[in-house]
């Protein structure tokens, strides 16, 4: 009899739901068994409601099972051993769940499903092909970028073939590829999720942007926050490095690429791309003004190419399948897919990958189930803690750049944020001022100081102090922060504060003092 | 339980030689200390300085940039409680306000037997299964009063 193979995910977020202690204890039940067992630790499908979500290759397929407790290991082996028997917390064939059939993964398509160590597991799922495609026309990689309508998905959403360019064309001895992989974002989990579930594909998209604007070194930023992700990453690119396609002569080309891992120190604003690259410099993460910018002057002052995770990971299937294929979904000036990471109070959480288009009210209602705690959703945030929050008022605005710039709001790196209707959104309105005033790296004064000041401000709000006058202070501190600040920290910090007292002006009303009476 | 040397000027100067020839090497080798000795001694700084040729003043202000570079060694176990905002939704405030009472200290603070460390963390990625902590680099996700109650009664131990 062949080994039962059975996959338990190392993704962080089913760790700590308790998948380690499940792996442990199914490896040693089938050994107690004398069964003979092959665990593979995959990365996560992104149904996280139902992690650890534990999966058995049977004669029909890949059977899962889950959320798996210790109590449930028994059980659930035995169904297994029984070719993916029944049992009340089986799943069934993962791909035919409601939450991954109505997908379109293209960033995400081996994730969860690989072995996310092997190499093997990840060539016989596509893995490779933009590489072989990138090197037999070198000179093709930017034009087929630029026709896909790829933009960067770390928030900004600047055209990645047009970034790609200018470091191309940039005269220099060395160059550089950074990934930018400092996910401080609440709600947002993407990135960490391909570093743990799949991370050959971003190597491969870094060394297909490598090839094509000349670099030979590459930096993954991690932060220091996700231990997992540096640890799969880092693993991965060893793997690559004795496999030959990091190095000299990567894939037997004439090609030289490298790649290093770097841990961030836990400071929010190393996100922001000059900050990120101080940090690596090893400074403080202190913004630089641009002009110039990375592409011109970025790591130790060489032409740059700085991408998100999620960008840089999307380039081998563009490079595959062609910008064509790509460039078929989405809508408007948003063209693809993305990676929506649903978060918060919210039922059904986790990551869903679709064609831009799809509107916030089918995010948060029809995927997301509504809030666990069975309350009325109140507001959602989208794009971190410098993204706007929504009522459900606004729940037809539909996933894209442009649509959610004409309501005020941004996209961000698209994690959507739910919560009920106990949220005090005076309170939301004071944490986005009081975390930019934490995370500020201090150069300039608009973000340093104007945090701080829209703390108070916010406080005598609700206080009763002067209500209507320090309403007026706030806005007016909020338009010198949006457009007097270096960065997006101090800049975007207004969207979440204005939004809040935009749709939900009564939570700004001060609270109903008890009449003193004697 | 995490286990570190104690502080030595030789030990630093090992650790500094191993970093040396990356490019930027201050991080990696800052966190290289930090794992080690478990804090960044403020005697590690002007053999740091040295060795980079950088001055001391750099090294002080990278030291105390980042969040996660001690100046003191922590408490024999850190938790960490996220207090972002996918986590104040899911209802994270009131399980830090319950672990600030059971332990007698704000976050951010150690107790005073040295037994905890309690601070705050801007998001461990866990957001869809929030609220979220850190146990001694350990993730634990939809974190509730009776888990946190356990994971206190742990370190008691």
């Amino acid at each position: 009899m062949s080994a039962l193979r059975i996959y338990v995910p190392g993704d962080a977020a089913a760790v700590a739901c308790g998948a380690d202690e499940i792996a442990n204890a199914i490896a040693a039940s089938a050994s107690k068994r004398k069964i003979p067992a092959e665990i593979v630790r995959n990365g996560s499908r992104g149904m996280h409601w139902l992690e650890p979500l534990l999966e058995v290759v049977t004669s029909n397929g890949r059977i899962a099972y889950g959320p798996v407790e210790l109590k449930d290991v028994e059980s659930v082996l035995d169904a297994m051993i029984a070719d993916g028997g029944d049992h009340q917390l089986r799943v069934g064939v993962p791909e035919e769940h409601p939450f991954l059939k109505k997908q379109t993964r293209l960033t995400f398509a081996r994730c969860g499903i690989v072995d996310p160590r092997s190499l093997q597991d990840y060539k016989a799922h596509d893995g490779y092909k933009g590489l072989t495609k990138a090197l037999a026309n070198p000179g093709g990689i930017i034009e087929e970028i630029t026709q896909s309508g790829l933009r960067g998905r770390g928030g900004a959403g600047f055209p990645t073939g047009i970034k790609w360019k200018t470091v191309a064309d940039a005269k220099a001895d060395k160059k550089y590829i950074v990934c930018n992989a400092d996910e401080g974002d609440s709600g947002t989990f993407a990135d960490r999720m391909i570093m743990e579930g799949d991370p050959f594909v971003l190597i491969e998209g870094m060394t297909i942007a490598g090839i094509a604007v000349g670099a030979t070194k590459g930096f993954v930023y991690i932060r220091s926050e996700y231990p997992h992700a540096v640890a799969v990453m880092s693993d991965a690119i060893d793997i690559a490095r004795r496999a030959g396609i990091l190095g000299k002569k990567i894939a037997g080309s004439n090609v030289e690429f490298n790649l290093e891992v770097r841990v961030g120190a836990g400071a929010y604003v190393c996100g922001e791309e000059t900050s990120l690259l101080e940090s690596l410099e090893g400074r403080r993460g202190i913004v630089r003004a641009k002009p110039p910018l990375p592409a011109h002057k970025g790591l130790f002052g060489k032409p740059t190419v700085i991408n998100n995770v999620l960008s840089l990971a999307t380039v081998p299937i563009i490079m595959d399948k062609g910008a064509a294929f790509y460039k078929d979904f989405g809508v408007g000036r948003s063209r693809g897919t993305m990676p929506i990471q649903l978060a918060g109070n919210l039922k059904y959480g986790g990551l869903f990958e679709t064609p831009f288009g799809i509107t916030l009210g089918e995010l948060v209602n029809d995927i997301g189930g509504g809030c666990f705690t069975g309350r009325p959703v109140k507001a959602v945030q989208v794009g971190g803690p410098l993204g706007a929050y929504f009522p459900p008022a606004l729940f037809d605005t539909p996933f894209d750049y442009e649509a959610f710039a004409k309501k005020d709001g941004l996209i961000g790196h698209a994690g959507i944020v739910v919560f009920d209707d106990t949220v005090d959104m005076a309170k939301q309105a004071r944490f986005a001022m009081e975390f930019c005033a934490v995370e500020s790296c201090g150069k300039c004064t608009p973000c340093r100081i104007g945090s701080t000041r829209g703390v108070e401000t916010v406080d005598k709000i609700v206080n009763g102090i002067e209500p209507e006058k320090n309403l007026a202070v706030l806005a007016d501190l909020c338009h010198t922060m949006k457009f007097g600040s270096l960065c997006a920290l101090g800049g975007f910090t207004p969207y979440p504060v204005m939004s809040a007292v935009t749709h939900f002006p009564d939570d700004f009303k001060p609270a109903p003092r008890l009449q003193a009476a004697e | 339980m995490p286990s570190y040397e104690p502080w030595s000027a030789e030990r630093t100067a090992q650790i500094i030689g191993e970093h040396q020839g990356l490019e930027g090497p201050l991080l990696p080798l800052l966190h290289a200390l930090q794992e080690t000795f478990g804090y960044i001694d403020q005697a590690a700084e002007p053999i740091i300085a040295e060795a980079l040729n950088i001055s001391r003043a750099e090294v002080h202000g990278v030291v105390t940039f980042y969040h996660d570079f001690r100046s003191a060694p922590a408490g024999r176990h850190v938790l960490k409680l996220c207090r972002a905002e996918s986590c104040q939704a899911a209802g994270g405030d009131a399980l830090v306000a319950r672990a600030e009472s059971r332990l007698g200290i704000p976050l951010g603070n150690t107790t005073a037997d040295g037994r905890i460390t309690v601070e705050p963390v801007y998001c461990l990625g866990l957001c869809s299964v929030s609220p979220s902590a850190m146990i001694d680099g350990k993730v634990v996700a939809r974190l509730d009063a009776k888990k946190l109650d356990s994971l206190l009664a742990e370190v008691d131990r």
